[in-house]
């Protein structure tokens, strides 16, 4: 690291002195804890570092992930091991997507106030409130789409004062979408058919049987398709 | 943001950009590759490796950092605990919460088996969540399971163990199937017809996504199923070891939560072994693309109990890892983004070589390029790296189709200040992938009795190197393999009474041959510390 600015944080309350250029989970670490939790993929991708922070003078509490966000000068954070969200039960397989679908298992988003806290709160810069308008009317697909980029890290649902589970309503949305309202793949069904009637055994087979100098001949060979 | 040296030298990708675009750089001939090879990538010299000394591998040669935990010794040693009071009950038990954990706990499941999964960190916490290219399956119609093979073997260097490689290609297309029929959001055209991509190393198009969140798309819906089916998670409660039964049948395992560290005994008919891989163990000093928890436990605990180890010495380094920015070094830059179009260039902005080779083959050349010919582009901290030239994709398909495509990609750079639309982005290769690991066969068992293994623990499926999308493939294919075998043949298990007289011996053993452990292991969890003094 070329500018190595010292600036102080504070973790849990207590001061440290770390880096600029670090993330608020390395500076954690620069100061010498080894996380147990709050700690995950480390890239942006699994919502397992959700940390609660504010910087000196400012009244806000803002959220954000530990690994993708930079330490700033007098920063307070705090990190949360994980969110209890609300998650009902059910079998995929046993309902198709109606307009009811969402009442029966999340009649909670009909309470949604359109206070746009979700929204605010995302890291991944989702329009949360918008994906739940459309799960509220039973556009499952929009809201599939809308919530794609969705890490589940929970932070929407930790200020939504209707007490939404925002992801857990949008990976419903998404797994209806998958299975029931996009077209099924033909050529895929086709092809586990295939394979299961022993049609592909004998091309199998019979690569399977060269040895090394005439698979190395074949693999040299092989058309690659543009 | 670049500094200004940066954007300075990231004027010549520019200048350049208009003679390459719609022009081909050529393959590297097999004589070439294997020069390359030799010459730069970390596993064909010597140096970083130690030979074991110990154990069913004796004699072979593994990374310095994981023999050490190899010869390391057991937590165990020294302990005082009664097998005869038994915590978790269960007939399966799952270690490991990622793809192929899942996928092994709802297939045993379905069979009737009560399942228990124990995970170091939440359920979910894996390199399958960070997979971000896509899967492979030959289903589409100028495809076939035969090509896939054939790409596989040559691919893995031909030392792939055939029968696994076939089980991984015929499995393929209903494995796909399987998670499409759970829900998973695969990229579909308006007719349901899959979009695929080529990988480093495919023959055919059959790289299916779910735009660069594939693999967590995946996780989190096989995660919601389990969850809907109620099966046990123990979050947060690493393995430390494995239990035998007095026949020597796997049996079980000693738990630690990591927390209160208070430990419990879990007897199991059958053990499912699903740690991961070994990237947090950043062979030779190398930067990584994994999960924080991927210290290669299951490694450890496997061979203790005298599980074979296959290819632990063949690593893969995934060519593009992010260079710059420092707060994200090392995270992946997955190959979408060159099966997309863009290509890698020099500080010349001249390409060097073609952008997809299979993974070892386009690391080791990014690796000369740098160390060897002096044409990498200088970090700020002090390392190198070669340019990807990302705003080609646009150019190539059309506006927008970053955003479109690579969203967690865009998202990544966006958030250090780069926007890879604009400007090319600056990559090194990253320590991605253990090729090898525990020896498996077709239904995921090894040699120990009831000892499962699947996913990027398991080794002979790809041989010496992998190719893209092919573990995302695997976790689906080896993890429902072990659940379903496991599955159908639990309730003929009857355990004997429960003992680590196994560690007892294999420190015995260790002594015996002259090995001095200082480290206790498994690792459990890395240790950072940023440049902060010792």
């Amino acid at each position: 690291m070329s500018e190595k600015k010292m600036i102080d944080v504070y973790i849990f309350g207590k001061k440290y002195t770390v880096p600029s250029t670090l993330t608020i989970m390395d500076s954690m670490e620069y100061a010498g804890y080894q996380l147990t939790k709050g700690c995950g993929c480390r890239s942006g991708f699994c919502g397992a570092c959700s940390t609660i922070y504010r910087v000196k003078g400012d009244k806000e509490l803002k959220i954000a992930l530990a690994c993708q966000t930079k330490v700033e000068d007098g920063m307070y954070f705090t990190q949360l091991p994980f969110f209890p969200g609300e998650k009902p039960l059910y079998d995929i397989d046993k309902f198709k997507p109606t307009m009811d679908t969402m009442a029966q298992f999340y009649p909670e988003i009909y309470k949604c106030i359109g206070c746009n806290s979700c929204t605010n709160g995302c890291p991944q810069d989702l329009n949360v409130m918008q994906y739940i308008a459309h799960a509220q009317r039973g556009e499952f697909e929009k809201c599939a789409h809308g919530s794609f980029d969705c890490v589940s890290c929970g932070i929407c649902a930790s200020r939504c004062p209707a007490g939404i589970t925002h992801y857990n309503v949008a990976l419903l949305a998404r797994r209806l979408t998958g299975k029931y309202i996009v077209p099924k793949t033909e050529h895929l069904k086709d092809r586990v058919a295939e394979i299961a009637a022993g049609k592909h055994d004998k091309s199998l087979k019979e690569v399977m049987d060269k040895n090394v100098e005439e698979l190395k001949e074949l693999y040299n060979s092989r058309d690659i398709s543009k | 943001m670049y500094t200004a040296e940066m954007r300075e030298l990231s004027k010549k990708v520019e200048e350049t950009r208009s003679q390459r675009i719609g022009i081909n750089f050529p393959r590297m001939s097999p004589e070439g590759k294997i020069d390359v090879l030799n010459e730069n990538h970390p596993d064909y010299s010597d140096k970083g490796f130690m030979y074991l000394k110990h154990g069913v591998n004796k004699g072979n040669r593994v990374p310095n950092e994981l023999g050490v935990l190899l010869e390391g010794k057991s937590k165990l040693e020294n302990f005082q605990i009664n097998l005869d009071k038994i915590d978790y009950d269960t007939d399966i038990l799952i270690i490991g919460g990622g793809g192929a954990g899942a996928a092994a706990a709802l297939e045993a499941h379905n069979r009737g088996a009560k399942v228990l999964i124990a995970t170091k960190l939440r359920f979910g916490d894996a390199n399958t969540m960070m997979a971000e290219g896509g899967i492979q399956a030959a289903d589409k119609p100028n495809d076939s399971p035969a090509k896939h093979y054939l790409d596989v073997m040559g691919g893995g260097h031909y030392t792939n163990v055939p029968e696994l490689a076939s089980t991984l290609v015929k499995d393929a297309p209903s494995a796909i199937k399987w998670l499409d029929d759970l829900g998973v959001m695969f990229d579909k055209e308006n007719d349901g017809t899959m979009i695929t991509n080529h990988g480093g190393g495919t023959s055919r198009k059959r790289m299916h996504s779910a735009a660069d969140y594939s693999g967590a798309e995946i996780m989190r819906v096989m995660r919601d199923e389990v969850r809907n089916k109620e099966i046990e998670v123990l979050e947060f409660s690493p393995v430390i070891e494995l239990l035998l039964d007095t026949d020597g049948k796997a049996a079980g395992a000693i738990i630690c939560d990591l927390e209160t560290k208070r430990n419990f005994v879990v007897r199991a008919k059958t053990v499912i072994m699903a740690t991961g891989g070994a990237g947090r163990l950043h062979y030779q000093g190398f930067p990584t693309s994994n999960h924080y928890g991927a210290t290669a436990d299951g490694l450890v605990m496997g061979y203790r109990v005298g599980a074979e180890l296959a290819f632990a010495d063949t690593i893969q380094y995934h060519p593009t890892g992010v260079a710059y920015p420092s707060q994200i070094f090392g995270a992946l830059v997955t190959e979408k983004v060159r099966s997309l179009g863009a290509t890698p260039l020099n500080i010349h902005g001249e390409q060097f070589v073609y952008h997809l080779e299979t993974r070892d083959v386009e690391a080791s050349a990014i690796i000369k390029e740098c160390n060897i010919k002096g044409n990498g582009i200088p970090t700020p901290s002090g390392g190198y790296g070669v340019w990807l030239d990302t705003p080609l994709i646009e150019m190539i398909h059309g506006e927008g189709t970053i955003e479109k495509k690579l969203p967690a990609m865009m998202r990544m750079y966006l958030k250090f200040g780069l926007d890879m639309r604009k400007k090319p982005i600056l990559v090194y290769p990253t320590l991605h992938y253990q090729n090898g690991g525990l020896l498996i066969d077709k239904n995921g068992q090894t040699k120990i009795k009831n000892l499962y293994v699947a996913g990027e623990c398991a080794g002979g499926i790809h041989g010496t190197n992998r190719l893209m999308g092919n573990s995302l493939l695997d976790i689906i294919v080896f993890g429902r393999r072990a659940g379903i075998h496991a599955g159908e043949n639990f309730k003929d298990i009857k355990i004997k009474d429960l003992t680590f007289d196994h560690v007892k011996k294999y420190h015995k053993d260790l002594k015996n041959n002259g090995v001095e452990s200082r480290e206790f292991s498994p690792m459990i969890l890395p240790t950072y510390n940023h440049g902060r003094e010792k």
